[in-house]
């Protein structure tokens, strides 16, 4: 797992890729989110 | 225009007419929620804000805004050289503040618009004496608003008091005092936080500004208001009090402004993708017979004010988020002529919570389910309206073009269901695709904003499908991780050029 140990935090966009998206493939990879937001710029 | 045949069912509604209007409001600027907080940390933001704010004619003149009001369409604007900021009316002749849509209205209109939104005893809104009658005077010279101007005037008001301790926000043009927006003092008012000056401004400007659009609407339509039987408003204000804070109520206190009596009405809340939801609403209340004549109305918000005024001044530009967004769209029974809403059971793009973790899974319920209940391929929709936003707006805050990103989703969806090809991806966008035209005013960008245009093309003869994709955060408020999804489709009506 490329990410297994690994605390990451993630930064979404709402019209980009959202941090729900990213937060699932940095789980898929074996990473822990430990800080999470998803950003409308508009 | 494509080619297929028509698609348009029986007994689905139509948009017999809309209003779309921008209020120019620089001195309302710093009570956006963005200014507001920045100026309170650092005062002088204040000054550097007012200097770069735009004159009522610059505003006029910018290509988006005119483009939001229709006297310049989508393709026209995308043809007009960048920046748009500095075009003025001395390289390119004068600009006119009314449209096919609708208006620019002026900051001192707007302020007496205002003042006759207020129901309050003693007011909400008051002037200085010394501007009173010509604010009225503006109002009631009005040849679409002058029915608002029937308001009066406390005897001896004590606004500018009230301005310096801090408990009314001063109503300025440039450096002079109009009047002032006072909290509610009245016994019940006066310690609750959600009826402060700057809580009821925000609420008046929604109602203030949806008058302005329904009233457009009415006059446009040439239609009685009493005519109206049902109101729904879909802003993103949250009025009420400490008890009941977003309860709603927005929809008949606009209607009750414009003198839809016979009205009742409700608010329909759903972030940006309020205006879209309204409509789909308005259209089913109008196709199971419940009611005949449905307007459904958006004022502006005054938070998003000055949301990007930090790039702006950084990169030497003007302040461009200087406008309120007004709408209004008046729902009808099939006419025989104004574009038809399809409302068949499966023809509305719903992003269904089980979906709304994929940008996938979003799209293609939003896009190709709807799609193939009507037997129809994406590439048999002239036109798809995402997110509107003026790019020039959202590419110097750093966001990108937001309305090609929504494309490239859009069309990457097509290439999925091998509708076309990777390749086909760039013609395909400039098929189907415009340039953002609108202000970054939230729930009035979402899509809508190009119904105007698809009307009037559709009139034309010049269009035949758009389908309307709106989205919603509604992880903004903290309770949920979704966003949301709206789309429809509009159709020309196959019975108008028989």
């Amino acid at each position: 797992m490329m990410l297994s140990g690994k605390k990451v935090a993630v930064f979404g966009e709402r019209d980009d890729v959202t941090g729900l998206a990213v937060r699932k493939c940095v789980e898929a990879a074996g990473g822990e989110v430990v800080y999470e937001a998803t950003s409308c710029f508009v | 225009m494509s080619s297929a045949g028509t698609t348009a069912g029986a007994g689905n509604p139509v948009i017999k007419n809309c209003a779309q209007c921008l209020v120019h409001v620089p001195d309302l600027v710093p009570y956006g929620s963005k200014p507001w907080r920045e100026i309170l940390k650092d005062p002088s933001t204040g000054p550097r804000l007012m200097e770069a704010l735009r004159s009522f004619s610059q505003a006029v003149a910018y290509p988006p805004n005119q483009t939001f009001i229709g006297n310049v369409t989508p393709d026209q604007l995308a043809g007009i050289a960048r920046p748009w900021y500095s075009r003025d009316d001395k390289q390119h002749g004068e600009a006119s503040r009314t449209g096919p849509f609708g208006e620019i209205v002026s900051q001192d209109l707007f302020f007496a618009m205002l003042k006759a939104a207020n129901v309050l005893t003693p007011p909400l809104v008051e002037f200085v004496p010394e501007h009173r009658a010509a604010l009225k005077a503006r109002l009631a010279e009005h040849p679409v608003l002058s029915s608002f101007a029937d308001f009066s005037f406390v005897p001896e008001p004590t606004i500018e008091a009230e301005i310096a301790d801090g408990s009314a926000l001063a109503l300025r043009s440039g450096g002079t005092l109009l009047g002032g927006v006072r909290r509610d003092n009245r016994a019940e008012g006066r310690e609750d936080e959600n009826l402060d000056a700057h809580t009821l401004l925000e609420t008046l400007c929604v109602k203030a500004s949806g008058a302005v659009a329904l009233q457009w609407l009415l006059h446009r339509e040439a239609i009685d208001a009493g005519d109206i039987d049902f109101v729904i408003s879909c802003g993103e204000e949250a009025a009420g009090d400490r008890y009941q804070r977003g309860a709603g109520g927005m929809a008949k206190s606009i209607a009750q402004m414009c003198g839809c009596v016979s009205a009742s009405g409700m608010d329909v809340k759903n972030f940006c993708a309020g205006p879209a939801s309204a409509l789909i609403t308005a259209g089913a209340l109008v196709k199971s017979g419940l009611y005949r004549r449905v307007a459904v109305v958006a004022g502006g918000s005054l938070a998003k004010l000055g949301m990007k005024y930090q790039a702006f001044l950084e990169h030497g530009m003007p302040v461009l988020d200087d406008c309120l967004g007004a709408m209004a769209f008046l729902i009808t029974p099939d006419d025989g002529v104004s574009p038809i809403l399809h409302l068949e059971p499966g023809t509305v793009g719903v992003a269904s919570v089980g979906a709304s973790t994929s940008d996938e899974a979003v799209y293609r319920e939003l896009i190709l389910e709807p799609l193939n209940v009507l037997g129809l391929g994406m590439t048999e929709v002239d036109k798809f309206a995402p997110e509107l936003h003026n790019p020039e707006i959202m590419e110097h805050s750093g966001s990108g073009d937001v309305v090609h990103k929504n494309y490239r989703l859009i069309a990457a969806i097509a290439v999925l269901a091998e509708q076309i090809t990777k390749a086909e991806m760039p013609a395909f966008i400039e098929k189907i695709g415009m340039t953002g035209f609108a202000p970054t005013q939230g729930h009035i960008p979402s899509a809508i904003p190009y119904m105007g245009h698809a009307m009037q093309a559709m009139r034309g003869g010049t269009l035949r499908r758009a389908m309307f994709l709106c989205k919603a955060s509604l992880f903004l408020n903290r309770v949920t991780e979704l966003y949301d999804g709206v789309s429809f489709l509009l159709e020309a009506n196959p019975q108008a050029n028989r």
